[in-house]
């Protein structure tokens, strides 16, 4: 069990993290997910010793990662897969961390065989590596100490759609021998397809924490029109906060009876009307997203109004 | 299962991680050679001016030759971490990380150690090839202060190129700052006392360590040098080791 208790870093002015608490739970995957630039990365990096917290402490069951005696063997870590000396080879990359935490060499050829590295890749020097190989060399060696917690960050990014595919079902396989996993994306559609926790960090402060289910069930609901202008007019003057999902959908903070009844009011066509899936914490994730936009990037589908 | 990594298996590890790149092996293929090149050198003069050269001399300039390069290696086991990002892993499997850098710190001299080994092979190969060649027996005269010179200096070396690349953290910087050091500013210190500033010629040696160095090798030591070897020892290892390793076990890793 992963536990991080209040922890903030600061830079200067800026707040990487700020006062950021959740646990990731024995037997689970949690995902950790949040836009680029949220803190997930300086978290996970505090969780592993490599960034000092300014205040706030992580145990990884009970105890600090700095204190665990040979932590390879309890934690798998893979903070970012091109952190890879470009002049070795990655079976002598796997070769150098199996002697660190004392693991037969065996277990590197097992590993590379686990990842689907092939035994020419394992032999061609890491320079030459796509991204994707070197998540897989990332994700061999997080697993090479055998451990009982998994810190992973990003680790799906360059790899293939079959290869996340894998990714997702070792992941799973992982946590269901009892394993812990906390995993960081960028991307809610990855995290909904393997967690069973997600907690979503936005501005380095945590916006929302919990079982998948109960974020990603309906916390507003999804309607459907053919005058998308009049129903647009109803939900104002019912003073219910909206987004626009495409040209005639909207996601609408309240229940389907209010949403019907603001329609009807203002002599609105509904073609569909049913409680959201997912939309609770896909507009929360929108938003936040949205907040930290760079220009030019579009934010249609963020909450216009009264988001509470 | 979770015992402490011990620290025999650390030091392991920075030997491993030290030839296992090709900069590193390369660095030690070119200090043999150049190695080598020197003492051919060295054989060729004595055979063709047939004149005796002692074990001792063959040994000194093995010294001059396999010193140049031997800093970049403990040079580079520092900045990898950081220049490579490899440092990421190694202090998440190893989190107390004065212990990988104590690891390194011996790792590097007990190379510099292990070259001293092998510059005494190649010279006492290039002494009896020489001797053989003119027919005579070789001279095996060697001081045991040049011995001891020799290791230290070779040590001080390695240990000099350490600090400078734990204050760094970078490659390149580390590698230009060693040099200068070490070639470049004795000859604009000597400069200086010579030209500009005359009294500085009595506070150079206490600054400079190749002054001090150069006696210890010559073996000739009074209380004055020796006060001169432990203050530049001081000021360039003792010194920016310590502030080294306090910035390594301090700073982010990213």
């Amino acid at each position: 069990m992963i536990k991080i208790q209040g922890v903030t870093k600061r830079y200067g002015d800026f707040t990487a993290v700020d006062d950021v608490s959740f646990t990731a739970g024995k037997g689970r995957v949690t995902g950790f997910l949040g836009p680029n630039g949220a803190g997930k990365s300086t978290s996970m990096r505090i969780m592993v010793g490599l960034t000092r917290p300014d205040s706030g402490r992580c145990t990884i069951d009970g105890q600090l990662y700095a204190d665990l005696p040979n932590p390879a063997r309890k934690v798998g870590v893979l903070l970012d897969a091109s952190a890879q000396h470009n002049g070795r080879t990655g079976r002598e990359v796997l070769r150098v961390s199996a002697d660190t935490m004392g693991v037969p060499a065996a277990r590197v050829d097992e590993m590379l065989t686990m990842v689907g590295l092939s035994d020419t890749e394992a032999k061609r020097r890491v320079r030459n590596y796509s991204l994707g190989m070197r998540q897989r060399l990332g994700i061999a060696n997080a697993f090479l100490g055998d451990p009982e917690v998994l810190i992973l960050d990003e680790p799906v990014n360059g790899l293939d759609p079959a290869g996340i595919h894998w990714m997702r079902g070792l992941l799973r396989h992982f946590a269901d021998q009892g394993g812990t996993v906390l995993l960081s994306s960028h991307l809610l559609h990855e995290v909904e397809q393997v967690a069973d926790d997600i907690v979503l960090i936005g501005n380095g402060r945590i916006a929302a924490a919990g079982a998948k289910e109960s974020l990603l069930r309906g916390r507003g609901t999804h309607v459907s029109t053919v005058d998308p202008q009049l129903l647009e007019r109803g939900l104002r003057e019912s003073e219910l906060a909206f987004a626009p999902v495409g040209e005639n959908t909207f996601v609408v903070e309240a229940e389907p009876v209010a949403v019907g009844r603001a329609a009807v009011a203002a002599g609105a066509v509904l073609v569909e009307l049913r409680e959201s899936e997912g939309a609770g914490l896909e507009d929360l994730f929108f938003q936040l997203t949205a907040d930290s936009a760079r220009p030019g990037v579009t934010t249609s589908g963020s909450i216009k109004e009264g988001q509470a | 299962m979770s015992d402490a990594i011990p620290f025999a298996r650390l030091i392991k590890v920075e030997f491993r991680k030290m030839i296992n790149t090709r900069a590193g092996l390369w660095l030690l293929i070119v200090t043999a050679g150049l190695t080598s090149v020197a003492m051919l050198i060295t054989s060729i003069v004595s055979i063709t001016q047939d004149v005796e050269f002692s074990f001792d001399l063959y040994l000194r300039t093995c010294a001059y030759t396999s010193g140049i390069l031997l800093p970049v290696l403990g040079i580079i086991l520092v900045t990898q971490e950081w220049g490579q990002r490899t440092g990421m892993v190694t202090f998440t499997l190893e989190p107390r990380r004065a212990r990988v850098v104590a690891a390194k710190l011996v790792t590097g001299v007990l190379l510099a150690w292990l070259v001293v080994l092998l510059a005494f092979a190649v010279a006492a190969i290039a002494n009896v090839i020489s001797a053989l060649a003119r027919g005579t027996s070789a001279n095996w005269e060697v001081s045991w202060q040049f011995v001891l010179a020799f290791l230290f200096t070779q040590t001080f070396a390695m240990l000099f190129g350490f600090a400078i690349a734990a204050l760094l953290l970078n490659t390149p910087g580390a590698i230009v700052l060693f040099f200068v050091a070490t070639f470049i500013l004795p000859i604009i210190l000597t400069t200086v006392s010579l030209v500009a500033w005359r009294q500085f010629a009595d506070i150079q040696p206490w600054l400079d360590f190749t002054v001090p160095q150069g006696h210890l090798l010559l073996d000739e030591m009074d209380g004055k040098v020796w006060g001169q070897l432990v203050t530049t020892t001081l000021i360039w290892v003792v010194l920016p080791v310590t502030l080294g390793v306090m910035r390594i076990t301090r700073a982010e890793v990213k």
